[in-house]
């Protein structure tokens, strides 16, 4: 720890845990604190400043604090530290290791290393003596697993530096310099592998943040077909409980098309963390042939460990997305649930006695969730290679009513929108995202649409439209059907439902729990959907709505086989021949 | 509570509501306990030498000149496998008569299970009610509750779990139990032999509301006591927690918080969260099943009490009371065991999760043939063998009354299909059909 003078204070009021501190000097908003109670240290951070008096949220249950107990300010945020082996992590909410913590039980006051900082790594110069760099320049690299982990110019580091030394290739500890800068004035900076930033600032040194202008791949047709998402795009999932969020998370974590996935679970059930620590280390990435662990980075602050650090583990996942986003890599982040995160903000807010806004929550919701969602992105770096990092967050309407502030506040600040809906999921049809409430705003960006022209089909949004527009008709025969009868409505009514029976059958259903239907490939998304807008298509005769049923109720039946099969494989075009047969002689 | 040497006593209150009194005192800890007149209280809020303490049992008579007397330490219980077959109240005092108990003093609200080091739950616990153990098997290490009307038997369907449970311990949290409910808990106990792996924590309406809010740790730490440092299988029974979150809201309105929807206070989801999150399964062996009781409005699962608990409970068991039958049954349309899959197929026969799929797809078919029956449109034959099949499969499955073994259930369920389905109907895979179809006249086992 450093030498410098620091300012400290003492405990004047409590109220479960946000402290009132009497301070003896400067301190900063957000600052970092340390509240003495026995033996133990409290971490906390600054939140309101009045006058000499400093209002802190501890991170820690504060059982037993008195008023005259010791505070010393540390004189910084909130820091992540990052460097090699953050991957296949299991880390709090304050990045704490929860891998190395004493015990079955979280001890109050124990804080462990994020990073092993004696961990050897073999390290490859990428930049030279006399090279000018600025902060997320690469210096060199690590292989971390089987990724090229970038030894950066601290992102703190302003201004542009003279690489004045650096080591040859070699094994290194993680804290050892490997390089030594030169500022403008002359004075040395040593950089080692390791590196802090404080996690409520966004990560800004790239060059230039463009719209996204390709897509990600998640394996999953309801999103890849209907509603996909960008790379460096945002998203939102939604949902009352029952509904399968966390099922689609996962299948999205295990099938996004990414190089590194950062898990944030936040405020939610420990058991589901227990099933990724479980399963994870179990499933292989298809991509890389490497178990899927060590690809994921799991920052898990679940419902009954402290409120306060729930709010941080959001903000400390999102830090090292950036991070990897920086070596130019692509990062998918999940954070399940943003609900309890801004209900973390509601609690504090309410002990803060401040003037509530809607539902009670503070009244700058909407903006705190505009700017995290605003960190998300695809980036070109310094030195022309792209990064991103692409977010979907899930969300816990209370009572599943969508017209609740984070709801209404996420729609804003995301560009695809997932809506989980209790009907579906009533019907087992999974995933339950609603294709007629849901969108995808990517859907009308001009590069994303060109970029879905070359890379899956000329005539793909085209399709993608039709199909939208053919569950949709079939919604309003639906309904017509409900209210008029069966008999009361023409057969093409009930044509019209069936085409969009078809198209949720199977496009829109999946199967997360069977090994093949679990993860569709873009390429037989795309042989599936023209396939089924073929039938949509073909013309039809249909004397009696009985004979139509049963008509669509075996094309289903056919086509739910081929999902069951390898894609060309035997069976798979034996199904598709029976179908092909079925629609030549058959009406 | 035994007088410890540095109790400090204070004489002048300075504001009084009715849940909470302030006075000026030096030295108080947060969390810590105290008695005002007598009446046990727990600091709720430090502000400069002006002390808020929340007191349990109302402040209806307390005097301005009330005694006030600091504990130096939260709420705690003594543990010891002396607990066994003892009845307290929510402080941890025996009301059976008999001797306090000796022990290791341990702090009730202690803290969470790191969940890097949790297990995975894998333990079936079977209850004999197929509408549990065949459509939502129960886990150890799981926390589920019912959610009832106030009407249903829900206090009798736990007791009726826990009896049949394979546990070794069962512990009881009564929070707002009627008298007669908590005599009828009692009963049950002694009836059923079983006293002597039971712990009860009650709170009935006689007593102050307030009080209930120490039931469910009380019961935790007891809990945890025998589950980590005896490696034993405990299953812990929260009834009612409508009532614990009605005590919740009482205490933040007193305090002046701001009420978010209707009107429970805004940490409402952490608070639930950190009583069922106690749930667990310990690497060690030892686990604590949560199995509680949420009374619901007119069956209304928006309310924030509902809402808020199915965020953080492993599913839900909805009781109701069938019309065709007249029985009450499990819903197996709202209910749900998130953990099931862990153990359906694993633990259980192979068809377990067909059988369970097809029984309630046959009944979901049931229930739209009887929309149709309702408004009027013919039936077809197979909506009237629907129908048919739906009563047979409330009776003898989905009835609480019911007490056989799954492979029970799975035989019962495939003499159920074949008495009012052709093989194809049931659209069950080939090969389970070939080993398993029983036809009529066969007995199910």
């Amino acid at each position: 720890m450093d030498t410098q003078k620091h300012t400290t204070g003492k405990v004047t009021g409590i109220i479960s845990n946000l402290v009132t501190v009497l301070t003896d000097g400067p301190v900063a908003q957000n600052e970092i604190c340390y509240i003495s109670l026995g033996d133990a240290r409290l971490m906390a951070e600054v939140i309101k400043v009045t006058g000499r008096r400093a209002s802190v949220q501890v991170y820690e249950s504060t059982r037993g604090l008195r008023c005259g107990d010791k505070v010393e300010f540390q004189g910084h945020m909130l820091e992540a530290t990052l460097g090699p082996g953050l991957l296949s992590g299991n880390f709090d909410g304050l990045q704490n290791n929860l891998a190395t913590m004493q015990g079955v039980f979280l001890k109050r006051g124990e804080y462990t290393a994020p990073i092993d900082a004696e961990r050897e790594w073999d390290f490859t110069p990428l930049a030279a003596p006399g090279d000018e760099v600025r902060a997320a320049d690469w210096l060199g690299e690590v292989k971390e697993g089987w990724l090229p982990h970038k030894i950066m110019v601290p992102f703190a580091f302003k201004g542009s530096y003279r690489v004045k030394s650096i080591v040859p290739a070699g094994t290194y500890r993680a804290c050892d310099t490997v390089a030594v800068l030169t500022d403008a004035d002359g004075d040395e900076h040593p950089v080692s592998m390791i590196q802090k930033w404080p996690v409520k600032v966004a990560v800004t040194a790239y060059r230039e943040k463009p719209r996204p202008w390709r897509i990600m791949e998640t394996g999953v047709r309801c999103i890849d077909t209907f509603n996909p998402i960008a790379e460096g795009g945002t998203g939102f999932i939604p949902g009352p409980f029952g509904c399968g969020k966390t099922v689609l998370q996962h299948a999205i974590a295990k099938q996004g098309e990414a190089d590194v996935i950062v898990m944030a679970a936040c405020g939610e059930r420990a058991n589901e963390v227990v099933e990724i620590f479980t399963e994870f280390p179990e499933l292989v990435d298809p991509r890389t042939g490497r178990s899927l662990m060590e690809r994921t980075t799991i920052v898990c602050n679940t419902s009954n460990m402290p409120v306060a650090a729930r709010e941080a583990s959001v903000y400390t996942a999102m830090t090292i997305c950036e991070y990897y986003r920086a070596m130019g890599l692509k990062v998918l982040l999940l954070a399940d649930s943003t609900s309890r995160w801004a209900q973390a903000l509601r609690e504090m807010s309410n002990r803060m006695e401040e003037l509530p806004g809607a539902d009670a929550f503070p009244v700058d919701l909407s903006s705190i969730i505009s700017n995290f969602y605003a960190r998300a992105g695809a980036v070109v770096l310094n030195n022309g290679t792209t990064g991103s990092v692409t977010f979907i967050g899930t969300v816990s309407p209370a009572g599943g009513n969508l017209k609740e502030p984070v709801t209404e506040s996420t729609k804003k600040a995301a560009r695809c929108f997932y809506a989980l809906s209790q009907n579906r999921a009533d019907k087992k049809r999974y995933p339950a995202v609603d294709p007629i409430d849901s969108y995808s705003k990517y859907l009308e960006y001009p590069e994303i649409i060109d970029f879905l022209q070359k890379k899956i089909s000329p005539r793909w949004v085209e399709m993608v439209l039709d199909a939208k527009n053919l569950v949709l008709r079939g919604k309003e025969a639906f309904e017509q059907i409900n209210i008029l009868g069966d008999d009361g409505v023409p057969v093409s009514y009930h044509e019209r439902y069936w085409k969009s029976e078809l198209i949720d059958y199977i496009i829109l259903q999946q199967d997360a729990f069977d090994r093949i239907d679990a993860s569709t490939p873009i390429d037989r998304q795309e042989f599936m959907l023209e396939k089924v807008l073929d039938v949509c298509h073909a013309e039809h005769d249909f004397e009696t709505f009985e004979e139509c049923s049963a008509w669509y109720k075996e094309v289903i039946n056919l086509f739910r086989q081929m999902n069951y099969s390898e894609f060309q494989s035997a069976d798979f075009n034996r199904y598709l021949e029976q179908i092909n047969k079925y629609m030549s002689h058959d009406k | 509570m035994t007088n410890k040497a540095f109790q400090r006593i204070y004489t002048q209150l300075e504001a009084i509501t009715k849940a909470t009194v302030s006075l000026k005192a030096q030295g108080v800890s947060n969390d810590e306990l105290a008695t005002v007149a007598g009446r046990l209280a727990q600091v709720v809020k430090i502000k400069d030498d002006l002390v808020t303490l929340q007191v349990y049992e109302g402040t209806e008579g307390i005097p301005t000149d009330a005694e006030v007397t600091f504990f130096g330490e939260p709420p705690a219980l003594n543990v010891s496998e002396d607990l066994a077959g003892r009845f307290f109240d929510a402080y941890g005092r025996p009301i059976d008569g008999g001797p306090e108990v000796e022990g290791e003093r341990r702090f009730i609200g202690g803290p969470s299970v790191n969940p890097y080091k949790r297990k995975q739950p894998s333990q079936l616990i079977p209850t004999g009610i197929a509408g549990i153990d065949l459509n939502n098997t129960l886990v150890s290490g799981q926390k589920i509750p019912f959610f009832a009307d106030p009407d249903q038997p829900y206090n009798q369907v736990m007791a009726m779990v826990a009896l049949r449970a394979d546990v070794d311990k069962i512990i009881l949290g009564g929070m707002g139990l009627s008298n007669d409910d908590y005599l009828y808990f009692k009963n049950m106990f002694e009836n059923a032999g079983a006293l002597h792996k039971i712990i009860s924590f009650v709170n009935t309406t006689e007593q102050p509301p307030v009080e209930r809010l120490l039931i469910p740790d009380m019961a935790l730490t007891a809990a945890e006591y025998f589950a980590v440092d005896k490696n034993e299988k405990v299953l812990v029974l929260l009834t009612d927690m409508t009532l614990y979150a009605d005590a919740l809201s009482i205490v933040s309105n007193r305090m002046d918080q701001i009420p978010s929807k209707d009107s429970m206070p805004g940490s409402l989801y952490s608070d639930l969260a950190k009583i069922y999150e106690k749930a667990v399964q310990l690497p060690a062996g030892g686990s604590i099943t949560i199995i509680a009781v949420t009374t619901l409005n007119d069956g209304d699962i928006t309310h924030a009490i509902p809402d808020n608990t199915g965020y953080i409970t492993e599913g839900q068991l909805f009781l109701r009371q069938d019309s065709d039958t007249g029985k009450v049954i499990v819903d197996p349309f709202r209910s749900l065991s998130r953990l099931k899959q862990l153990v359906i197929g694993k633990k259980t026969r192979e068809d377990h999760n067909q059988v369970m799929n097809t029984a309630v797809r046959l009944y979901a078919d049931a229930a739209n043939a009887k929309t149709k029956l309702e408004n009027g449109f013919d039936l077809s034959d197979y909506d009237n063998r629907c129908l048919a099949f739906a009563k047979d499969y409330s009776n003898h499955l989905l009835a609480i009354d019911v007490n056989i073994s799954i492979e029970e259930m799975l035989d019962t369920a495939w003499m159920l299909f074949a008495r009012h389905f052709s093989k194809a109907e049931t659209g069950i895979k080939e090969a389970l059909i070939q080993k398993y179809w029983k036809s009529e006249d066969e007995p199910a086992a």
